[in-house]
C-alpha cells in the first residue's frame, strides 16, 4: 500500500486476526510437557487462627502430586508492597504467599495443591481439613480504627497502616473566611475489577540451568521479574517472563500475587512446569478489589460561586494486606488532582490507610483519580445548588482559563495543557443544552423525574517520570525503552516495554512507526510481553503506554531515520545535510528522482558491504524515553437519565463524552478506549459493588450477585474530541485508558440528583441501584432531606 | 471449580429413567442441566449419579389438549418459544420465556427442569399459575396429576418425590375472546433472575368488566404463589377502576424474600407495582 | 469412570473416552487442545465458552461432554473456511468489536445463533440477545455495530451449510 497519513487513521488493529480465530495465546492456554496443576484452598474464615492443618488424605489421592502448607515453604519470600509512600507512618505487615498462623480474609491461601489436572486438584481440596479458631472480624475502614477493633497485626495499632498528609495554602482558613460552606460524604464503594481472564500462571523451572520460564496474566512482566527476583532468590537475569496475550486488566493484573509465587515454588520443588489458574469465584476474593474509601470533604466558597477551600478526609480500606501498589492509590494518585479543573488553592488532604478483613484493594481503572474527580464534580454540582445556580455557570466561575497553561495545581501538580471551556462548549452544544433544561421542566410539570449530569473533568495520567515515582516511594521507574529494528528485507520489528493487553498499541505503535519511517504498517510488528526480548520495560497501566512508551519509540525511529539518511548520503554520494527524509524516500534535495528508499538504506545496513567510515552494521536503534512531566487529559461528560419514580430505575438517555486526549494517533482505537472506560464508571454509578456481611463474607463474590454490566444495560455514547497537544512530549499524545471511567461516574450520579431535585434529593451513595434510589424518594416525599448537607 | 465425580447413565425410555433413580435415592435427574451443573460446579451439589432425561421419548414434545397446550419436559425454552401451538394458544408462556435467562440458558434450559427445580426467582412458575398449569408425573406407583398451586410447596421444593419424574405439563390456553396476558418482571441485573416477575391473565366482558383474573407472582417470596387477594378483588369488576386498588393486594399474606440486592419491603412494593403494570398490559391486549 | 463419546467438533468426528464430569469446555480446550473457547466464570454468567451445539450457543462450561455425545459442536475455530473469514469475524474486525479478545470467541459464536434466529435484529434485539456474554473491554458498543455489520452482510450473501462467506483472507 502506498503510504499516507498514518496518524489519525483508524487502522484496523493488528492483534486481531489472532483473536477472532480462536488462536490467540492466553497464559491458560499453554500446555508444556509434563505440565501439572495447582490449585489453592482458600480460607472461609475473615480471621481466624490457623489450628491445625491435615493434608494426609488429600497427598494420598492418585493424581496428587504434592500437597503444600505454609511450613513447607522455604525461600518463598513475602508477597510484596512496593509502593512505599514516605512521610506517613507507613507500616506493611509481612504477607505470606501461604498463611501460617492467621488467615486475615476470605481468600487468604492456607494450602496448595499440586496434581495431574485440575479436576483432581479440586478432589484434593475436599480432602484437606484445617481446624480454625475464629476471631472477631472487622471489615469496614471506619470501625476498624476504633478503640476495641479487632487488630489484624500486633504491631498495627488501631489497625492504620499510614496516615498521609497533603497540604496548600491554608485550607482551615479559607473555610473560616469562606461566605458558603459544603459539606458531604462520599462512599466510594468497594468493586471487583472482572478482567474477563482470570489470573492464570504457568512456572517452568529449569534446574539444571537455573532459569526459570514464567508465563503470566500480567500488565507488566519486567515487574513481575524484578518481584521474582527479590522475593523467590533467582537472579533477574534468570528469570523469563511471558505475557502473551492478556485477557484484560484494570489494575488488577499489576500484583504480583501469592498464587505467582506458589507456582513457581511448585515447579522448583517438583522439577515439572505447574499452572495454576484461578476460577472466577477465587478472582472474587483473591484478586485484588478496587475503591472502598470513605472520603469527608468541606468546600468554602463566595457567594457567586468562587471556591475559595477545600479539606478533604480519605479513609481508605487497603484490606488484609498491602497489595504492590496499594498505599500510592488513595494518597498520590488521589489527593493531588483533587481540585480537578479549578482554581482551588487552599487545599488539605489526610488519607488514613486502614487494614481490614477484606480482600487487598490496590489500583482498578483510574485509581484514585476517578475517586478524585468524582469528589471534586459531585461538589461542584451541591455548591451550584446550594447558590440556586447553573451547574455549568459555577463550573465556568472556576476553570483554570486556557491561557494560564501550564498551571500549577494545588503547589505539585503542572498541568501542562487544557481548554476546559471549549470541551464544556462542544458538550453542551451536543446535549442541546437549553433545550434539555426546557423539556425538563415539562416533563417535571407531567411528574417525571428527568435529570443532567455534568463531569468536567482533568486527570493525570501518561504516569512517569521516574523522579516523581522516586519522591512518591514507588520502587521502579517509569521510564519506558523502544527498539526499532529494521530487517534486511525492509520489515520492521519494535520493541516496547509497556504491556498492552486490549489497548490496541500492536497497532498504535506500528502506525507511529510507519508514520515517521514510511514504512507499510503491515510491515512493522510491535513486539510486547517477553522479557528476554525487550531490554526493560514498566508496563501498561496509568494510561501511559502511548504517552511514554510511543514516545519512546518516536525518538528510536528517528535515530534509525538519522542513521538512514547517513548511509543514504554516502550511497546518493552526497553530504548528510543535502539529504531530505519524506516518508521512506531518502534524496538529495532537489532531485527527487535519485531516491534511495529506506527499504534499499536497511538492506545496504544489513549487508554492510559498502559502509560509511566509522558506522556500525545494521539498521537498529534503541531509545530509553523518561518524560519530565505527568500528562493531563482532560474533558466534558455530560449524562442524562429518567427515573422511574415507582421503581427507583434509573434510565440513561444520553452520554456525551468530549474527551481532550491530546493528539490522537487512531481514532477508532480511542473511541473504543472511551467506550469501555465509560461503562466501567456507571457500571460504578449503577450497578457494582461488593458487598461484606459480618463475618467478612463476600456476599457479591459470583458473577451471579454481583453486575458486571451487560449489553443491555450499556447506553449507546456519543463521542467527541477536541486536539490540546501535550507539549512536553514529541508526539502530543496524552493517553485515552482511564479517562472514561474517571470521568463518567459522577456524569450519572449527578444526573439523578439532578432529576430528583425537586424533591430535595442532593445525594444518594453509589451504587444508585433501583431500590437505593426509590428509598432516598420515599424519605424525601415523608418530609426527610435524605441528605447529609450541612451549608450555612 | 469442577463437578466431583458421579455416575452417568441416559437412559433410552421412562421406565428405564425411573428404574435407574429408584436404584440410587442420591441419584438426580438431569435435564438441560442450567441450574444443576453450575450447582455441581461449586460442589454446592453433588449427586452420586446423574440421570440425564434427554433420550426419553415421553418427555418430549408439544401438543395441543383441547383448551390446553402440553409441553413435554425436555421441551427448550427455545423449542417452547418458536411453537407456533404455544405462540397462539398461550402467547404468556413465549412473552415470560424470552425473557429468562439470556439465550444460551433457553437454548439449553427445559420446561420440565425450571419447574422441577422450583426456584424461587424463577419465570416459568408465574407463568404455570397463571395458565392453570398442571403437571404430570410418573413414579413408581403410577402417574398422577398436581395442579400447578399444589405442585410449588417451597423455595427449591415440589411436589415430586425424589422417585418420580415430571413428564409434561398442560399450560390452560388463553386464546379466548377478550382475554389477554402479559409477564413483567423486574430482572436482577447480574443473575437475570426474577427479583419479582409478575404473570397475569385477564378475561374482559364487552363492558369491560374483569371476568377472570389470574395472577401468579414469582420471586417476591420462598415459592412462586397465586395472588388470590388480587383475583378477588378483580373478579367481576370493572378492570380500569379497580386494577390498582385490587394491585395493592399482590404481596398479601407473602413471606417476602430479602438480599442485598433488594430488601423484603422493597420486593413487596415491586410486587404491587409490577401486578399492575402486567395487568395493565394484559388488559390492553384483551382489548386488543 | 470413563464413558466413550463420539462426538463431531468442527466437522471432525472424534470418539474419545471421559469421565462423565468433564465439561464439554475442558474436552474441547484440554482432549482436543481447541483453546479458542476460553473459561471466565463458574457460574455460567460471562459466555466466554459460547460454542455452539446442534447449532444453537450453548455455554461449553454448562454442558457435560458426555451430554453432547452424537452431537454437532461447532467452535470459533471453524468460523474461518477456506481461508476466508466469516462475516463475524470480518464484522469483528472491521468495527473494533474486540479489545483484549478473551470474551471474543464465545461473542461471536452467540452471535453466530442469534443472526440464525433473527437475521435482521435492531440495535435493542442484538443488547438483549447477547445479554448472556459479558465484556469488560468495549462497552459493548463497537460488538453491536460488528453484530449489525455481519448481520448486513450475511443478508447479502448468505452463510453455506459450514462455510464462511465473503471477508478478506484468513
Amino acid at each position: 500500500m502506498s503510504v499516507t497519513r498514518m496518524f489519525g487513521a483508524s487502522v484496523k488493529r493488528r492483534e486481531d486476526p489472532r483473536l477472532i480465530t480462536g488462536d490467540g495465546q492466553f497464559t491458560d492456554d499453554f500446555k508444556l510437557p509434563g505440565m501439572l496443576q495447582m490449585t489453592m484452598l482458600r480460607s472461609p474464615y475473615a480471621h481466624a487462627r490457623i489450628k491445625s492443618i491435615d493434608t494426609s488424605k488429600a497427598k494420598a489421592l492418585p493424581g496428587v502430586r504434592a500437597v503444600f502448607t505454609a511450613k513447607d515453604l522455604e525461600g518463598v519470600g513475602p508477597v510484596p508492597c512496593a509502593w512505599l509512600i514516605p512521610d506517613s507512618d507507613l507500616k506493611v505487615p509481612t504477607y505470606t504467599a501461604l498463611a501460617g498462623e492467621k488467615v486475615r480474609f476470605v481468600g487468604d491461601a492456607v494450602a496448595i495443591v499440586v496434581a495431574d489436572d485440575s479436576y483432581i486438584a479440586d478432589d484434593a481440596l475436599d480432602l484437606i481439613t484445617v481446624e480454625y479458631e475464629e476471631l472477631p472480624v472487622v471489615t469496614n475502614q471506619e470501625a476498624a480504627l476504633k478503640a476495641g477493633a479487632p487488630q489484624l497485626y500486633d504491631d498495627i495499632p488501631n489497625n492504620e497502616v499510614f496516615h498521609w498528609k497533603f497540604r496548600n495554602g491554608d485550607a482551615d482558613g479559607a473555610l473560616q473566611r469562606a461566605e458558603v460552606r459544603v459539606k458531604q460524604r462520599f462512599v466510594q464503594q468497594r468493586l471487583v475489577p472482572n478482567a474477563m481472564e482470570p489470573r492464570s500462571a504457568i512456572a517452568d523451572w529449569n534446574a539444571g540451568a537455573g532459569e526459570l520460564t514464567f508465563y503470566n496474566t500480567t500488565q507488566n512482566p519486567h515487574i513481575v521479574r524484578f518481584m521474582i527476583s527479590a522475593t523467590q532468590g533467582i537472579p533477574e537475569n534468570k528469570i523469563r517472563v511471558l505475557a502473551r496475550d492478556v485477557g484484560g486488566g484494570f489494575g488488577s493484573k499489576i500484583p504480583f500475587y501469592a498464587g505467582d509465587a506458589l507456582t513457581i515454588f511448585a515447579s522448583r520443588k517438583l522439577k515439572r512446569p505447574v499452572r495454576w489458574t484461578e476460577d472466577r469465584r477465587e478472582n472474587y476474593v483473591a484478586t485484588i478489589h478496587g475503591r472502598d474509601q470513605i472520603i469527608d470533604v468541606e468546600m468554602g466558597a463566595d457567594r457567586d460561586g468562587k471556591v475559595t477551600g477545600l479539606k478533604v478526609t480519605n479513609y481508605a480500606n487497603m484490606g488484609a494486606h498491602l497489595s504492590m501498589a496499594a498505599p500510592g492509590v488513595p494518597t498520590w494518585l488521589f489527593a493531588l488532582i483533587v481540585p480537578g479543573c479549578y482554581t482551588i488553592q487552599d487545599y488539605a488532604c489526610d488519607v488514613h490507610g486502614v487494614v481490614t478483613n477484606t480482600t487487598p484493594t490496590d489500583a482498578y481503572r483510574g485509581a484514585g483519580r476517578p475517586e478524585a474527580a468524582f469528589l471534586i464534580e459531585r461538589m461542584m454540582d451541591l455548591l451550584a445548588g446550594e447558590l440556586h445556580m447553573d451547574p455549568v455557570d459555577v463550573r465556568r466561575k472556576n476553570f483554570i482559563p486556557a491561557s494560564a497553561f501550564p498551571y500549577t495545581s494545588g503547589g505539585t501538580l503542572a498541568y501542562d495543557s487544557g481548554d476546559y471551556e471549549k470541551t464544556l462548549d462542544l458538550a453542551l452544544k451536543m446535549v442541546d443544552y437549553e433545550g434539555f433544561r426546557q423539556q425538563q421542566a415539562e416533563a417535571r410539570a407531567h411528574g417525571k423525574h428527568l435529570g443532567l449530569g455534568l463531569s468536567t473533568y482533568v486527570e493525570v495520567c501518561g504516569l512517569a517520570p521516574s523522579k516523581a515515582a522516586g519522591a512518591m516511594g514507588f520502587q521502579g521507574g517509569l521510564w519506558e525503552p523502544a527498539t526499532v529494528r529494521v530487517l534486511a528485507t525492509g520489515k520492521v520489528i519494535v520493541l516496547t516495554g509497556t504491556s498492552p493487553h486490549g489497548q490496541g498499541e500492536e497497532t498504535t505503535f506500528a502506525q507511529l512507526v510507519a508514520e515517521e519511517l514510511g514504512v507499510p504498517v503491515e510491515d512493522i510488528d510491535v513486539v510486547h510481553g517477553d522479557t528476554n526480548a525487550i531490554p526493560m520495560g514498566w508496563g501498561t497501566y496509568g494510561s501511559r503506554s502511548t504517552a511514554v512508551g510511543g514516545t519512546a519509540i518516536y525518538k528510536a525511529t528517528q535515530k534509525v531515520i538519522d542513521k538512514g539518511k547517513k548511509l543514504a548520503a554516502h550511497l546518493l554520494e552526497a553530504s548528510v545535510d543535502d539529504i531530505t527524509h519524506d516518508h521512506g524516500r531518502y534524496y538529495v534535495a532537489g532531485s527527487p528522482q535519485k531516491v534511495k528508499t529506506i527499504q534499499d538504506i536497511a538492506l545496504m545496513a544489513n549487508l554492510a558491504w559498502d559502509l560509511p567510515e566509522g558506522m556500525t552494521p545494521g539498521l537498529e536503534e534503541n531509545h530509553f524515553h523518561d518524560p519530565t512531566n505527568f500528562t493531563f487529559p482532560f474533558g466534558a461528560h455530560i449524562c442524562t437519565v429518567e427515573v422511574d419514580e415507582e421503581t427507583g430505575e434509573v434510565k440513561i438517555l444520553r452520554y456525551i463524552a468530549v474527551d481532550d486526549v491530546g493528539r490522537v494517533i487512531n481514532p477508532m482505537i480511542v473511541d473504543g478506549q472511551v467506550h469501555g472506560g465509560v461503562l466501567q464508571g456507571i457500571g460504578q454509578a449503577l450497578y457494582e459493588h461488593a458487598i461484606y456481611d459480618d463475618r467478612g463474607n463476600l456476599v457479591t463474590g459470583s458473577m451471579l450477585d454481583y453486575t458486571v454490566p451487560n449489553a443491555t444495560q450499556a447506553p449507546h455514547i456519543e463521542t467527541a474530541r477536541t486536539e490540546t497537544p501535550c507539549p512536553h512530549n514529541l508526539t502530543g499524545v496524552k493517553g485515552v485508558g482511564e479517562t472514561g471511567t474517571i470521568a463518567s461516574t459522577q456524569a450519572v450520579v449527578n444526573a439523578v440528583c439532578d432529576a430528583l431535585a425537586p424533591l430535595g434529593i442532593t445525594n444518594i451513595d453509589m451504587p444508585l441501584t433501583p431500590e437505593r434510589v426509590w428509598r432516598a424518594i420515599q424519605v424525601a416525599r415523608a418530609g426527610g432531606t435524605g441528605v447529609t448537607m450541612d451549608a450555612r | 471449580m469442577f463437578p466431583a465425580t458421579f455416575d452417568y447413565k441416559a437412559p433410552a425410555s421412562l421406565s428405564e429413567a425411573l428404574t435407574l433413580l429408584g436404584q440410587n435415592s442420591d441419584a438426580k435427574a438431569l435435564a438441560g442441566g442450567q441450574s444443576l451443573l453450575p450447582l455441581m460446579k461449586l460442589r454446592l451439589a453433588s449427586p452420586t449419579a446423574l440421570i440425564d432425561l434427554r433420550n426419553v421419548p415421553e418427555m418430549k414434545g408439544i401438543r395441543g389438549d383441547g383448551g390446553g397446550v402440553i409441553l413435554g419436559a425436555m421441551t427448550s425454552y427455545f423449542q417452547a418459544v418458536d411453537a407456533p401451538l404455544v405462540q397462539q394458544k398461550t402467547p404468556l408462556i413465549v412473552q415470560a420465556l424470552r425473557q429468562v435467562g439470556d439465550p444460551q440458558v433457553r437454548a439449553r434450559g427445559t420446561i420440565g427442569g425450571s419447574l422441577a427445580h422450583a426456584d424461587p426467582a424463577g419465570d416459568l412458575p408465574a407463568v404455570a399459575l397463571a395458565l392453570n398449569g398442571r403437571m404430570h408425573i410418573v413414579g413408581p406407583k403410577g402417574e398422577r396429576e398436581v395442579a400447578a398451586r399444589d405442585f410449588f410447596v417451597d423455595m427449591l421444593t415440589t411436589a415430586l418425590e425424589p422417585d418420580e419424574l415430571l413428564t409434561w405439563a398442560r399450560f390452560e390456553a388463553t386464546d379466548t375472546p377478550r382475554t389477554g396476558t402479559a409477564y413483567v418482571k423486574h430482572r436482577h441485573p447480574a443473575s437475570g433472575y426474577a427479583v419479582v416477575g409478575v404473570a397475569a391473565v385477564v378475561m374482559l366482558d364487552e363492558a369491560g368488566n374483569c371476568v377472570e383474573a389470574r395472577v401468579g407472582v414469582t420471586g417476591a417470596g420462598g415459592h412462586a404463589v397465586r395472588a388470590t387477594g388480587v383475583e378477588q378483588a378483580l373478579s367481576g369488576k370493572p378492570f380500569a377502576a379497580t386494577a390498582a386498588e385490587a394491585s395493592a393486594h399482590a404481596a398479601d399474606g407473602l413471606d417476602l424474600l430479602s438480599d442485598t440486592y433488594a430488601s423484603a419491603e422493597y420486593r413487596g412494593h415491586l410486587t404491587r407495582v409490577l401486578t399492575l403494570r402486567a395487568l395493565n398490559e394484559a388488559a390492553q391486549r384483551a382489548h386488543g | 469412570m470413563k464413558q466413550s463419546i463420539r462426538v463431531t467438533v468442527n466437522g471432525e468426528e472424534h470418539t474419545s473416552e471421559v469421565e462423565p464430569r468433564t465439561l464439554l469446555v475442558t474436552y474441547l480446550r484440554e482432549n482436543l487442545d481447541l483453546t479458542g473457547t476460553h473459561i471466565g466464570c463458574d457460574t455460567g454468567q460471562c459466555g466466554a465458552c459460547t460454542v455452539t451445539l446442534n447449532g444453537q450457543p450453548v455455554k461449553s462450561c454448562m454442558v457435560l461432554a458426555v451430554q453432547a455425545d452424537g452431537a454437532k459442536v461447532e467452535t470459533v475455530e471453524s468460523l474461518a473456511a477456506n481461508g476466508t473469514y466469516h462475516p463475524i469475524q470480518q464484522a469483528f474486525w472491521d468495527k473494533h468489536g474486540l479489545q483484549c479478545g478473551f470474551c471474543t470467541p464465545g461473542m461471536m459464536m452467540a452471535a453466530v445463533g442469534l443472526l440464525a434466529r433473527n437475521p435482521n435484529p435492531s440495535e435493542a434485539e442484538i443488547r438483549e440477545q447477547l445479554e448472556g456474554n459479558l465484556c469488560r473491554c468495549t462497552g459493548y458498543q463497537n460488538i453491536v455495530a460488528a453484530v449489525q455489520s455481519a448481520a448486513e452482510a450475511m443478508r447479502r450473501q448468505p452463510v453455506g451449510a459450514g462455510g464462511a462467506a465473503g471477508g478478506e483472507e484468513a
